[in-house]
């Protein structure tokens, strides 16, 4: 049977003298036939006034191609962290108040002190950060994203960064992955599948965490936002944006210097042959999207964060209020992450978190915080400028919050999208690269932020 | 090869194949999304096509008490494979054979998706194109003959807003009657020059020969012409391997 | 004169596609045939890629890629 099949083909080989000579023909027949059907049927009136191209002439222009896409960065940003504030410290307030009938409650019913800690102190404590510091920025910042990518902006970016992607090596469409990455990397390195080179792929797989997730831009704007925002009155909030834009420059500018060095070292080759449309601007369906991110996106990686919230809270209790040789287990490993953290601009704790936050990025912050409390006294936890506080009382500086937020970009992905990694490229060395690569730019940078802060004597 | 059991389905991942299989092909930004999403609602599932990493979503939905499976094929310019999304798409229609396909295509750029209805028609002649965007096309004053269209390519064509709901139960009553055989299309076949057709001519006898007289060998004979020896792995995959003994009586 | 040589807002006509293998049959695909109208709409701020109005899409290609299509002015 397939021995037949093999003789026609080689009979089709021996008639068609040259295959691509017969696909030429073909493809140009159709398309012969298309155009003809086309001009049959379809009247056009007068060209109506095309406002695609009008609006391309501004977006993808020389002139405002990009200052108009770093406008809309900063706009989306400033949107989710001014309108984040308000309903952040709400949450708090309502979740706190919750903590303290739950307490109450316990106590009522005579529970043992470890299990209070346990469910409450650990998992509720946790759960409740998790909820009040994310959910605001993710139903803000999901829609807006959503809203511009049903626009069509998405490939308009594509277009504009190919330039740099492909003198850095990569494929145009890493433009549209990285994109992607914005809301989710484990999201944004399957995206990656749109790339056929395996090369290219490769690369931009491995650079896909140096866009923040949605997992880290609370964090990036919960640290700005405390040490920029609350701290200026007016004006701290742009101040605080313009951090944000900056990281997030900063980020796709590293991204382009590791697939040009990914490029020219590990993966060498020439970029391969790039088409992209540019669909047209469609009237998104403002409602549908709402509904549409809420549910798909805000909610899924809530309850992804809730999921993993929540023994991670019990955990992290656990390592506070176990005592080993007069210290907790917490103080002992933060003991000896303490040397390296300092040297980062950071303190053993705050690796420890990261380290810790290693199943998602979203908890990273509530341990911190629950390490600090468990340590010291308790405190009334409203809202961002209680966190000030608190963070201050540990021995935080502006150069400590710049550095977190700086490790927070720059830093190992979430255990899921290293799964996803692993999943993707079938390769355990490829994903101990991608942990691998961001790690050390990150505590190299940090570490140089931090000696710089030294010898100025910021910190 | 009519008439056969639906086994290649199984191969695509699909065995909840009771109820009627509708594909559901077209271009990339047509609004093929939104059109799979409008008929089949929150009644979807999505996973990979089987040994690859493309997402496969199908859906169901249910018109006149019957039950009919839609297959959201990957949405590509062409059928001719050079990708794997074009691999799948092709593999679907010619090997899965499913009751209908539908094109949708966008009512403000029709040339270019009529190239790939063209190349759907060539692999089956049960094709339904919808034209979505329509409401976008007035805007952009287009005006498009439908029935015109339809009657020169010899198949139905339902226009559409997939946004607004418009022509939804039309594209649902359409895939209905060519389910249940009403409906019969009888598209004209593409005739290329004469070199091509001359050796089609040649090596048609031979494919016939093998796989029987079907209305698709024609479309198997310009792939073999093309040197394409992925139709030839699919045969291999889709056709002959699993469960052999019952298609082998087929075959020899 | 290639396609990437057409200027912004010049229309041509397709006149061969002089590459082989992938490429060429990716070229085809987006309705590159000999005879097609094609016209430049834009360049990327960037520099690369261009814009083209291919069959009433517009598609990006790098220089890189265009330089593969042979046209002749139309202008």
């Amino acid at each position: 049977m397939s021995a037949d099949l093999g003789r026609i083909l080689q009979r089709a080989q021996d008639l068609s003298c040259g295959q691509d000579a017969v696909r030429d023909k073909v493809v140009a027949r159709l398309y012969q036939e298309a155009e003809s059907l086309a001009r049959e049927v379809v009247l056009t009136e007068k060209p109506a006034r095309d406002w695609d191209s009008t609006i391309d002439d501004i977006l993808t222009s020389k002139r405002y191609g990009y200052p108009s896409m770093l406008a809309l960065l900063a706009l989306v940003l400033w949107l989710t962290i001014s309108g984040a504030n308000m309903p952040s410290q709400l949450l708090a307030r309502f979740l706190f108040a919750v903590e303290g009938w739950l307490s109450s409650l316990f106590l009522l019913l005579r529970a043992p002190d470890w299990l209070h800690g346990l469910l409450i102190l650990g998992v509720y404590r946790c759960l409740a950060w998790v909820v009040s510091v994310m959910l605001p920025p993710m139903a803000i910042f999901f829609p807006l994203f959503t809203l511009l990518e049903d626009l069509g902006y998405l490939p308009r970016v594509a277009f504009n960064l190919d330039a740099f992607f492909q003198k850095a090596g990569a494929h145009g469409k890493q433009a549209l992955t990285m994109s992607m990455g914005f809301g989710c990397n484990a999201a944004g390195v399957i995206a990656c599948r749109i790339i056929e080179s395996p090369r290219e792929r490769l690369i931009a797989i491995l650079t896909n965490n140096f866009v923040p997730c949605n997992g880290r831009f609370p964090t990036l704007i919960a640290m700005s936002n405390i040490f920029l925002g609350a701290a200026a009155l007016n004006g701290g909030s742009i101040l605080a944006v313009l951090l944000v834009a900056g990281l997030v420059v900063g980020g796709i500018a590293i991204t382009l210097v590791v697939s040009r060095l990914l490029s020219s070292t590990l993966l060498k080759g020439i970029p391969s042959h790039f088409a992209l449309e540019l669909p047209p601007y469609r009237p998104p369906q403002v409602l549908q999207v709402i509904v549409r991110s809420v549910f798909d996106r805000t909610l899924f990686v809530l309850w992804r964060a809730v999921k993993v919230a929540a023994p991670a809270g019990a955990v992290a209790w656990a390592l506070a209020n176990i005592y080993v040789d007069g210290l907790s287990l917490l103080s002992h490993a933060a003991g000896f992450f303490e040397p390296l953290g300092r040297a980062m601009g950071l303190d053993g704790v705050i690796l420890l978190a990261f380290i810790l936050g290693l199943p998602a990025n979203e908890i990273v912050i509530p341990i911190i915080l629950m390490s600090y409390l468990s340590a010291g006294a308790m405190l009334e936890l409203e809202g961002l400028p209680a966190l000030r506080e608190l963070l201050l009382a540990n021995g935080w500086t502006w150069v400590t919050a710049l550095n977190m937020m700086l490790f927070s970009l720059l830093h190992f992905p979430c255990g899921t999208t290293l799964l996803t990694i692993h999943k993707e490229t079938q390769s355990w060395k490829w994903t101990a690269l991608a942990a691998l690569i961001p790690t050390a730019i990150g505590v190299a940078l940090c570490f140089l932020a931090a000696q710089g802060a030294r010898l100025v004597g910021l910190f | 090869m009519k008439g056969q059991p639906l086994q290649p389905l199984l191969r695509f991942g699909i065995e909840d194949a009771d109820s009627p299989v509708v594909a559901l092909a077209g271009n990339p930004n047509t609004g093929k999304t939104t059109i799979f999403n409008a008929l089949t609602g929150l009644n979807q599932h999505t996973g990979n096509w089987p040994g690859k990493t493309v997402v496969q979503a199908r859906g169901k939905y249910c018109y006149g008490g019957q039950e009919v499976i839609l297959v959201d094929l990957p949405g590509t310019y062409s059928l001719l494979a050079n990708s794997v999304e074009e691999q799948i798409a092709r593999d679907f229609i010619y090997f899965g054979r499913p009751d209908a396909t539908i094109v949708v295509a966008d009512a403000t750029c029709l040339e270019r998706n009529l190239n790939l209805l063209l190349q759907v028609v060539e692999i089956t002649p049960l094709v339904i194109l919808c034209i979505n965007l329509i409401d976008e096309a007035r805007r952009k004053l287009i005006k498009i003959d439908f029935a015109r269209l339809a009657e020169r390519l010899g198949i139905p064509v339902v226009p559409a807003s997939a946004r607004t709901g418009e022509g939804l139960e039309l594209l649902k009553k359409t895939v209905q009657d060519m389910i249940s055989g009403k409906l019969k299309p009888s598209p004209k076949p593409i005739i290329y020059d004469g070199e091509v057709e001359g050796a089609l001519h040649q090596i048609l006898p031979e494919i016939k020969g093998i796989l029987g007289d079907d209305a698709t060998s024609r479309w198997l004979a310009l792939r073999l012409l093309e040197g394409d020896e992925t139709v030839l792995e699919g045969i291999q995959h889709y056709l002959l391997t699993d469960p052999p003994a019952r298609l082998e009586e087929v075959f020899v | 004169m290639l396609l990437s040589q057409l200027p912004v807002g010049k229309t041509g006509e397709v006149v061969a596609i002089t590459c082989s293998g992938l490429v060429r049959r990716r070229l085809l695909d987006l309705g590159l045939v000999p005879g097609t109208k094609i016209r430049t709409l834009r360049q990327s701020p960037g520099g690369d890629p261009l814009a083209f109005n291919i069959r009433g899409a517009v598609i990006a290609l790098r220089l890189d890629t265009a330089s593969h299509v042979k046209i002749r002015s139309l202008d």
